[in-house]
């Protein structure tokens, strides 16, 4: 037995020396300075799978939105590589339709999630584009950014947002999309119905009436499907200016301090319990 | 042939009884309803690429003409459900809750709806080629509720061959009872048909299948059986899902679908016995298929029973016709029990895919909101129901952990056609069809995307 020991571990002690793979040691030193979430918003399969990119210098520090500023810079510098920050991005929700204002047609009873809710008749829900409300998106969020408000809508805290992504995946009506900070003008809505339609299931729908594409420069925005669509291409030419006359205030603008603002045409909703059903 | 009889009746393993509750309209004959003040025709109601419109808004059509053209091979085209103007061209709402592209049509009140369009044909001359453009001119689809373009499973690729044709007249859903009645009323439509689809496929044999359950249309088309053809009348056990067609080629001539593949890969077609009715009609007559039988039961009716009408009959005006029960009804299902959805409007139309209309009340369900769901036990229940012999129960448990790529990797979830019975039978009241479902979306956009 002892004699098995002894010759097994010199077999071992040999593997270790002759199989031994050199590893970039500076990899380890990446790794302890990244947030490890291994959320794969880098592109990434996580964390580990990071590092050895940024010190193969295939991918900038920067490129890790969850990481904090102060450690991006600290990376750079310890690698001498330029940190190639990005504008810092957030989720943001393409709807506006929690219950107090969207219609809900049909009580759905099934489970409670929404991509289930999704592949049975779309869940009940009126808009046939909004928002299910069963919180799929806060379940998947690693870091906790998304809450549900009290009329179902989830809300996301910019300030922990990563831009990982998950909510994008996992939003079975494609609400969510990532956008850069400086993305002000916003349309809260997806809904494609004509403008009565869409304003009979949900009261701050985009009717695509085509006012804010008059008052904001020219080409910014167009109505493509009865939507009005922001061509953020041309965002330096963004203003406030669009939103004055949307009368149902599903275009806003969305401000440092203050959050979404509504345009002064749009009507108020002053209605705080949710619509009745039907 | 002793041991044969002592075998019983042919069928698959595993699968469940559910109740069958086929009472209220099986020996019912098919009524027909008169036509609605609107009728909505989706572009989509069948699988594949959306027809394209050829009519618009404020123009009159005839009953029976085309209203919407093929936009490829696996599409098919659209016929005018009545006459009357088509009032618009644009979204509504349809069965799975999205609003898609549809022609809306206001039936002439006073029209003699006659059907005007087509031209008598004598399918002998027709070569196979022509026979099955000839299916497409009809628009026909599966109408068992798989709304899959009949002409598209004619068209055999290169280097395969069909022998057997089976004609599935199974209808293992509860509740739904249309092939049904369909067998008792129009077995020749079924034969002519059959032998339609036999001559495009070149085929040697057709086996119509039928449950225990129905001894009446077994006997009508036992009866009715063409002579000098190689047709012949199988009887199967009563079990769901009978009616599901690798199920059924197992059970008739003892052939395995592979994993992924399709019926005509062991050399077999299956047809719904609806759709070869439509087809033995319609196409002798190059018509277009505007109507189908939809059974409407269920305890949330007061006058349950077949009804034959038109394509883009809205629900709500089906449900008033047949006395519908607002007060106490708590659910409305397209198709029946174990494989429909339940619906969120009733504003959405029938479709060529739509076999059934149930409406249940609370007493149906009783429990259906505070259902407690448990954990797995282990049980193995769900296993010995699944006629894909798959395994609900670790299923199941990766899609809690939204494992979808293992899902389909090593446990074959594509495989699942969603018919239902693990969930049916869990002890545990695990929703795992509902997971599959979500996971199979899931897999698919996923593989969509990348």
């Amino acid at each position: 037995m002892a004699g098995l020991g002894v010759s097994l571990s010199a077999v071992l002690a040999l593997a270790n020396k002759r199989l031994h793979v050199e590893e970039d040691p500076r990899i380890d030193l990446v790794e302890e300075m990244l947030p490890m979430a291994n959320c794969g918003a880098c592109g990434t399969a996580g964390c580990r799978a990071f590092a050895e990119a940024v010190v193969a210098g295939e991918l900038p520090p920067g490129k890790c939105t969850v990481n904090t500023p102060e450690m991006i810079d600290r990376i750079a510098r310890f690698l001498g590589v330029d940190a190639g920050t990005q504008e810092r991005r957030v989720a943001r929700l393409a709807c506006a339709g929690g219950a107090h204002v969207a219609r809900t047609r049909a009580r759905y009873q099934g489970m409670q999630t929404c991509r289930a809710a999704a592949l049975v008749s779309g869940g009940g829900k009126g808009c046939a584009w909004g928002c299910l409300g069963l919180a799929d998106c806060q379940e998947v969020c690693d870091f906790g950014a998304i809450t549900m408000d009290e009329h179902g809508l989830p809300v996301v805290d910019e300030e922990k947002c990563t831009a990982c992504g998950a909510c994008v995946e996992v939003c079975p009506r494609d609400l969510f999309s990532l956008h850069p900070v400086s993305h002000r003008l916003w349309v809260a809505c997806k809904s494609q119905a004509r403008g009565e339609e869409a304003e009979a299931e949900c009261e701050v729908a985009c009717t695509g009436c085509g006012r804010c594409a008059a008052d904001a420069a020219p080409g910014l925005i167009t109505i493509l499907n009865n939507l009005a669509t922001v061509d953020y291409r041309l965002n330096e030419r963004a203003s406030v200016d669009a939103i004055q006359r949307c009368p149902t205030g599903a275009i806003v603008w969305l401000d440092e301090d203050v959050g979404a603002i509504k345009g002064p045409a749009a009507k108020k909703i002053l209605r705080k319990n949710p619509l009745p059903l039907g | 042939m002793l041991l044969s009889s002592l075998r019983g009746n042919k069928t698959f393993s595993h699968g469940i009884h559910p109740p069958e509750n086929k009472e209220a309209t099986e020996g019912q004959s098919i009524r027909r309803l008169p036509f609605a003040p609107v009728l909505i025709v989706p572009l989509s109601q069948h699988t594949g690429a959306p027809a394209k419109p050829i009519v618009r808004a404020g123009q009159e059509v005839v009953r029976g003409e085309p209203i919407a053209e093929a936009a490829g091979f696996v599409s098919v085209p659209m016929h005018a459900p009545a006459t009357g103007v088509v009032e618009r061209v644009g979204l509504a709402r349809d069965a799975r809750g999205d609003m898609s592209p549809a022609i809306v049509i206001r039936p002439y009140p006073a029209a003699s709806q006659h059907i005007l369009y087509g031209a008598e044909v004598d399918i002998e001359s027709l070569s196979r080629e022509e026979l099955i453009r000839a299916v497409q001119a009809t628009g026909v689809v599966g109408l068992g509720g798989a709304a899959f373009p009949t002409h598209v499973k004619l068209s055999l690729p290169e280097g395969k061959s069909v022998d057997t044709i089976i004609v599935n007249g199974c209808e293992c859903e509860p509740y739904l009872t249309t092939d049904h009645r369909v067998m008792i009323e129009t077995p020749e439509d079924i034969y002519k048909g059959a032998r339609i689809v036999m001559r495009a496929m070149g085929a040697q044999r057709v086996i119509v299948a039928v449950e225990t359950n129905k001894p009446d249309a077994a006997e009508r088309l036992c009866a009715s059986l063409p002579t000098g053809q190689p047709f012949s009348v199988e009887v199967c056990e009563t079990k769901y899902p009978q009616g599901a067609e690798k199920m059924l080629i197992k059970a008739l001539v003892n052939r395995e679908v592979p994993s992924g593949g399709l019926p005509l890969d062991v050399g077999t077609a299956v047809f719904n016995v609806a759709t070869l009715a439509q087809i033995g009609n319609l196409l002798p007559k190059r018509q277009g298929l505007i109507e189908r039988v939809v059974t409407v039961t269920g305890p949330g009716v007061r006058k349950p029973g077949n009804y034959l009408m038109a394509l883009g009959t809205p629900l709500r005006f089906v449900l008033n016709e047949c006395g519908y029960r607002g007060d106490n009804v708590t659910q409305i299902i397209l198709g029946g029990p174990m494989m429909g959805t339940a619906v969120a409007s009733p504003d959405i139309p029938v479709t060529k895919g739509v076999t059934g209309i149930l409406v249940l009340t609370k007493e149906d369900l009783p429990g259906v909101d505070g259902r407690k769901v448990y954990a797995c036990i282990r049980c193995g229940t769900c296993v010995r129901s699944c006629p894909m012999h798959l395994n609900p129960s670790e299923l199941g448990l990766l899609a809690r952990k939204r494992e979808y790529a293992e899902m389909v990797d090593r446990y074959h979830l594509m495989d699942c056609f969603e018919c239902g019975c693990c969930s049916y039978v869990c002890p545990s009241n695990i929703p795992l069809v509902q997971y599959f479902r979500i996971a199979k979306a899931v897999s698919r956009k996923r593989k969509a995307n990348a």
